[in-house]
């Protein structure tokens, strides 16, 4: 059977139920392909074992970077290339460039943090979702399975085990 | 599984199901609009069309066509400009200073109120941009392009530099974030929709699928946005008052500007998503998500930065004597007491007792009441900034060049014009977005909901 193509959804209806659910189907040793959620539920990356994201660390670096290219391009400009004596003050009138760098160092790391989640979480105009459940956006949570990543388990035995641990429905959903 | 509190009220009232709270939020985009938004829609979109002469005749003779004079070099523009910006800040504060301090109510206000920052933040910036008066030769004052004009680059010592980069950081980080948040909502309305509406929404919602993966990136991308936007906030409307505190103008040159001038533009802001949100919840039924509680709660931040803007009053009064600066007396004395005392008093009554109200439970729980001060509360703001602007330029240090403003019939059409386009837009948004975060109250309903949480 090939991969990424025929799946068993539990589908749950409570954010606490599913929450125990993940975490006894995980040690029954079947293995979860992805949860989808209509709203954030805290502590799901948890039991599903994610790591934490490294998107601050994104935000962290881009807005350095914004930091130093407004340093660099506002010293370059009034101190280099073009001196000019502005109300008395030194040609590199540091406390004069701070807010500048400080809003470049936000909108860097705003702009550079969200593109690399545009890019790792492949959300753009043109994408095509696979739906496994259209209810996921609405008020089920789905926990979907792919079967031929647990072919080590009878497919009824999967479905027992989430039928025991509080799916209210259990479907299968086939991809071309 | 769930503790309720039986203390606290809850946050979405009426026994609201998960699927009850798509419903009642996508239904306003899916269905056709009623009578009163297409009425209210042709009168914004005419009062638009009305304003946009005076915008024609302003950019075709130049700024020449308003009161302004060699004395009152900045009066109505910057007034509004300073009003709309100020305006928007309740919309940063709600979605990204409540989120650090946790605060479970603003998911039903948010999206709206961030909505607001950004139409309020693209009228606010059309004031500075006219009033370069060749806008279209504006790209090389305002941005650092090298250029044959002499002085080669932008000014990086001057305060109205620092607005631009102000403005512009602060218009494209809200709408961002205003953007990832309406991502999981447009998914919800595509995975509804058939035909035409399912393309535009899917294309809208980025192919969102809602795994928990990205939920968790998302996460991580709201907090960390949140804490960018929140200095970023008290940055701009800072930087806004370095336009005037970093002058030698008797009335402008106080160091006090900057929290005072973020107090009040959280208390217009706050003024004015009531004055929307009170129309809105009636208007699309979503008085169990925009409950008296909310309302309740956002009169309280009212009462709080009206009270430092009242004190702010009174510090620079007093230290406006307290200095010995004869000029900088001068500039208060003839505030409270010139020509333009009625603007002054109008500023104090508006501002300082009137939010002194909503001390009184009753009045702050009202919907009338609370829609007409917050009417009351934003002309205040308005002219507060018409006050330092206009009363602090008329009487300079030279008598002979004292001088009035009176604002012609462009001055008033440019400014209706942006109220056009606000409401306009908002409408706009009203109708073709959703209004309240489907997602966010969805993750707050089942702590706060009897039917769901039993």
């Amino acid at each position: 059977m090939e991969r990424d193509t025929n799946f068993v959804l539990g589908v749950f209806d409570d954010e606490d139920v599913l929450l125990h659910a993940v975490e006894e189907v995980r040690a029954s040793g079947v293995k979860i392909h992805e949860v989808y959620s209509p709203y954030p539920v805290h502590g799901l990356e948890h039991v599903l074992g994610y790591k934490r994201s490294r998107l601050p660390i994104a935000a962290f670096l881009f807005g350095m970077l914004g930091t130093s290219l407004a340093l660099t391009m506002q010293f370059y400009m009034m101190r280099f290339d073009w001196p000019m004596i502005i109300g008395g003050k030194d040609y590199a009138a540091f406390p004069d460039f701070i807010p500048v760098t400080f809003e470049m160092t936000v909108l860097l790391a705003a702009f550079g943090m969200v593109g690399v989640f545009m890019i790792s979480s492949n959300l753009k105009p043109w994408a095509q979702p696979r739906i496994f459940d259209v209810r996921s956006t609405d008020d089920k949570h789905i926990m979907a399975i792919d079967i031929a990543n647990n072919s080590a388990m009878d497919l009824a035995k999967i479905e027992e085990i989430l039928k025991s641990s509080g799916a209210s429905e259990v479907n299968k959903k086939s991809f071309e | 599984m769930q503790v309720t509190s039986s203390v606290r009220e809850p946050l979405v009232t009426g026994g609201k199901t998960y699927h009850d709270v798509t419903h009642d939020v996508s239904r306003q985009v899916e269905g056709k609009p009623s009578l009163a938004w297409f009425l209210a829609f042709l009168t914004a979109a005419g009062v638009l069309a009305l304003g946009s002469i005076a915008l024609i005749a302003t950019l075709w003779e130049g700024i020449g066509m308003w009161g302004l004079n060699k004395t009152v070099g900045w009066a109505w523009d910057i007034t509004n400009f300073v009003w709309w910006v100020g305006i928007g800040h309740a919309g940063t504060l709600i979605s990204a200073v409540l989120l650090l301090f946790r605060q479970k109510w603003r998911t039903s206000i948010n999206r709206a109120a961030e909505a607001m920052t950004i139409f309020a933040v693209i009228c606010a910036a059309m004031f500075p941009v006219i009033h370069m008066g060749r806008p279209w030769l504006g790209a090389y004052w305002a941005l650092p392009l090298p250029n044959t004009f002499g002085s080669l680059w932008v000014n990086f010592n001057s305060p109205l530099l620092w607005d631009v980069f102000a403005i512009s950081t602060y218009f494209s980080v809200s709408l961002v974030f205003w953007y990832i948040g309406l991502i999981p909502d447009f998914a919800t309305i595509r995975d509804r929709a058939t035909g035409l509406r399912k393309t535009i929404y899917g294309a809208l919602s980025f192919g969102w699928d809602g795994a928990a993966k990205t939920w968790m990136r998302y996460e991580s991308v709201s907090l960390i946005l949140a804490g960018l936007a929140t200095p970023l906030v008290l940055s701009v409307h800072t930087i806004v008052s370095f336009d005037f505190a970093t002058s030698v103008i008797p009335g402008w040159h106080t160091t006090i500007f900057p929290p005072y001038f973020v107090a009040g533009a959280i208390f217009s802001g706050f003024a004015m998503v009531l004055t929307l949100m009170i129309v809105t919840r009636k208007v699309f039924k979503l008085e169990d998500y925009i409950t008296i509680g909310h309302i309740e709660l956002m009169n309280i931040v009212i009462i709080v930065t009206g009270s430092i803007v009242g004190v702010a009053y009174i510090t620079e009064f007093f230290i406006a004597w307290y200095s010995g600066v004869e000029p900088e007396f001068y500039a208060f004395y003839n505030r409270a007491t010139g020509p333009y005392f009625w603007a002054y008093w109008t500023m104090m009554t508006c501002n300082v007792i009137s939010p002194q109200l909503f001390w009184i439970k009753k009045i702050r729980t009202s919907i009338v009441a609370t829609f007409a001060l917050s009417i009351v509360v934003n002309i205040g703001m308005w002219f507060e900034r018409f006050v330092i602007i206009v009363t602090s330029l008329h009487r300079d240090y030279l008598p002979s060049s004292w001088a009035m403003f009176y604002p012609t019939w462009a001055d008033v059409g440019v400014y209706l014009f942006t109220f056009g386009l606000f409401f306009t837009l908002f409408f706009l948004f009203a109708k073709f977005f959703p209004v309240i975060n489907m997602a966010e109250v969805k993750s707050v309903l089942k702590s706060s909901s009897e039917k769901v949480s039993k």
